[in-house]
């Protein structure tokens, strides 16, 4: 395939854009001094600050600890809504239940963080707490802003499924319950596992959310860097995005082998089925 | 596919349940720590590790284990309005001086039992009275800081130096930073011009701001944090900062820039202390904390670490630490004063009221616009 010069330098500077400020962060992570102006020689003084820096690392497990909780939970629970959503006969009440979960997922995050915070104290409050936030309603908030996506992703796939399957597994001798794990299932995977993948990442990213319902005794990482801001942000966090970009491309580029993997095997399987028929 | 999705979920489930906090002991006590990001000296690059010892020396001394829960906020307001809204409670506070003033006047912090903070007799006398705090009742100052004119002595002539004056200079048309906020902003020029920072008179502001719109054409932009990495590249040549932020701009100057340092007649003074809020679930161990940062090692740790003058005697008549930051930076952080009290209360930003804020806010507009 040949590109036309114009799509070519079109191309060129999406590319540019998207990646220079990468290229730009990973170039001063392995500079010897702290100034953004000057490259005084390449050192992996950063990397190893990083890890000296309990402050920084504890933020980073307490986001890991927050988003993997966050995801597991709202799959479950997104995985379910999406099923008793479809199974719902009434036409206009399940279009209103699915606008309805689609809500959190529209609304502004600002609105979102406010409302939810000041659900917590509200409550917590009403219990006579001196401390209405924590981890559990970080957790809790999380899960709230992941479940519309995992339901987004997972509805669709059901949609697509044949009804008559698990009726059939049913009708074969298994029992529901069976039938959904055999069945329903595996026809649902790709939909819970970008829905995962999804709240995953919005769960590590969010900044606006967590700033309003972060309590005392959990602080993330984005919180913890911006509260760096009064001062320069050193190169530290350079290296700790760095790091993180890295992870994000391998797992990224895993999951694409994962996923080319599959199709290629459903291909072949489709190819083998023509051959029978 | 499955097999390998049913493991990465029980990887994931497993790992979450093995970083998830495990429930808090029933004898350990807990401290909660709202302090500014990077401010306090935290064992990076060899430093020493404040909040840990902390914890070690308590059990040492008080044989009951604690757990101190240390978390950073970005501004004054962020920290009052977590503490405003009764979300969260915390032990110890550091915010500013005109934050102090308005938590003690609503009511937000609790005096102090000094009793439980003897360490607080290092702090020089002429830290107390200060107008946040006049009575001495709620706060102990952690930092303090003086606002100067930086200027690369590559480009300045050293003619021009000397007052705020050099931020209008037309010679160095384009080189010159003014703060993008109007408080600092029109801070500058009330002090150039001899004008009380906290009068009430609008003639007072106005004048201010026709000379601050004279000012635009000379000016090169309007900044906050940027202008460290401004000044250090060497894109821009005049601003005004504090003295502690000075020094982190020298480590990392590019190597064409020399910025140098120095204090106009008036200026502008801040101090940040230490502080209980009402809602604190346990303001004894919060005083210790408090008494603990006062102490030898650990204020002279924060201070070497923050490189912001310190109040406490213990620093600033410390041999080795007067030794390691060199006779000129104990000249611009520690500068020759009769008496800080008298200069503090006299120059440094209160509160306004609403009514001037809003003025302010009007008239800072017209400047921006110009």
């Amino acid at each position: 395939m040949k590109m036309k010069t114009s799509a070519k330098i079109y191309s060129a500077i999406i590319f540019l854009f998207l990646f220079a400020p990468i290229a730009v962060l990973l170039l001063f992570s392995f500079n010897e001094a702290k100034s953004l102006s000057v490259m005084s020689g390449f050192s992996f003084k950063w990397y190893v600050e990083l890890f000296n820096d309990r402050n920084t690392l504890n933020a980073v497990r307490n986001s890991l600890v927050l988003a993997v909780s966050a995801t597991l939970i709202a799959t479950v629970m997104g995985t379910a809504a999406a099923w008793g959503i479809d199974r719902i006969r009434s036409n206009w009440y399940r279009r209103v239940l699915s606008t309805v979960t689609d809500i959190p997922m529209i609304n502004p995050d600002i609105i979102t963080g406010i409302s939810l915070m000041l659900m917590f104290v509200f409550v917590g409050r009403m219990f006579g707490a001196a401390t209405s936030l924590s981890f559990w309603t970080m957790l809790a908030a999380h899960v709230t802003f992941c479940l519309p996506y995992v339901i987004l992703q997972v509805l669709p796939k059901l949609q697509q499924m044949d009804r008559a399957l698990p009726e059939a597994a049913m009708d074969l001798g298994c029992t529901p319950l069976r039938a959904f794990f055999k069945v329903e299932l595996p026809e649902m995977l790709p939909g819970i596992i970008t829905g995962a993948i999804m709240a995953f990442t919005l769960s590590m990213d969010d900044f606006v959310i967590s700033y309003f319902n972060v309590g005392n005794d959990f602080q993330t990482l984005p919180i913890h860097i911006y509260s760096m801001t009064k001062k320069t942000v050193t190169p530290k966090m350079y290296a700790l995005a760095t790091i993180i970009f890295f992870v994000t491309l391998g797992m990224l580029m895993l999951s694409n082998l994962v996923d080319n993997d599959d199709s290629r095997k459903l291909r072949q399987r489709r190819k083998e089925k023509k051959g029978r028929n | 596919m499955k097999k390998r999705t049913l493991a990465l979920f029980l990887a994931l489930t497993l790992l979450a349940a093995m970083l998830l906090p495990g429930c808090a002991k029933d004898n350990t006590l807990t401290l909660n720590v709202y302090n500014w990001g990077e401010y306090i000296s935290d064992g990076s690059e060899g430093s020493f590790d404040t909040i840990r010892e902390f914890e070690k020396w308590y059990e040492e001394n008080y044989g009951q284990k604690i757990k101190v829960n240390y978390t950073t906020y970005a501004s004054n307001e962020d920290m009052y309005s977590k503490i405003a809204n009764g979300a969260v409670s915390y032990d110890v506070i550091v915010p500013s001086d005109y934050m102090i003033a308005r938590m003690a006047e609503e009511g937000m912090l609790a005096p102090l039992n000094f009793d439980n903070i003897p360490n607080a007799k290092y702090i020089d006398d002429s830290f107390k009275g200060l107008y946040y705090d006049p009575e001495n009742r709620y706060s102990v100052p952690y930092t303090y800081g003086i606002v100067g004119v930086i200027y690369d002595s590559n480009v300045v002539a050293p003619e021009d130096v000397g007052g705020w004056e050099l931020l209008w200079n037309e010679k160095y048309a384009d080189k010159i930073l003014q703060y993008n906020n109007p408080r600092d902003a029109f801070g500058t020029a009330m002090y150039m011009m001899g004008i009380d920072v906290n009068t009430e008179d609008k003639a007072e502001w106005d004048r201010a701001r026709d000379v601050l719109v004279k000012q635009r054409a000379v000016l090169g932009g309007l900044v906050m944090d940027e202008i460290f990495n401004y000044l250090q590249s060497g894109e821009y040549a005049i601003g005004s900062y504090y003295a502690g932020d000075y020094f982190t701009m020298v480590d990392n100057q590019a190597e064409n820039v020399d910025l140098k340092f120095y204090y106009p007649e008036r200026t502008n003074y801040y101090v940040d202390a230490m502080c209980i809020p009402e809602c604190a679930q346990n303001k004894e161990l919060a005083e210790i904390f408090i008494n603990y940062m006062l102490s030898e090692e650990a204020a002279l740790a924060n201070a070497e670490f923050t490189y912001y003058a310190s109040p406490n005697s213990l620093v600033y008549e410390n041999p080795q630490y007067i030794e390691d930051m060199g006779e000129e930076t104990m000249e611009i952080l520690y500068p020759e004063m009769e008496d800080f009290s008298k200069l503090y209360n006299q120059y440094a930003f209160r509160n306004l009221s609403q009514e001037m804020q809003t003025y302010l806010n009007t008239l800072w507009e017209e400047v921006k616009i110009n």
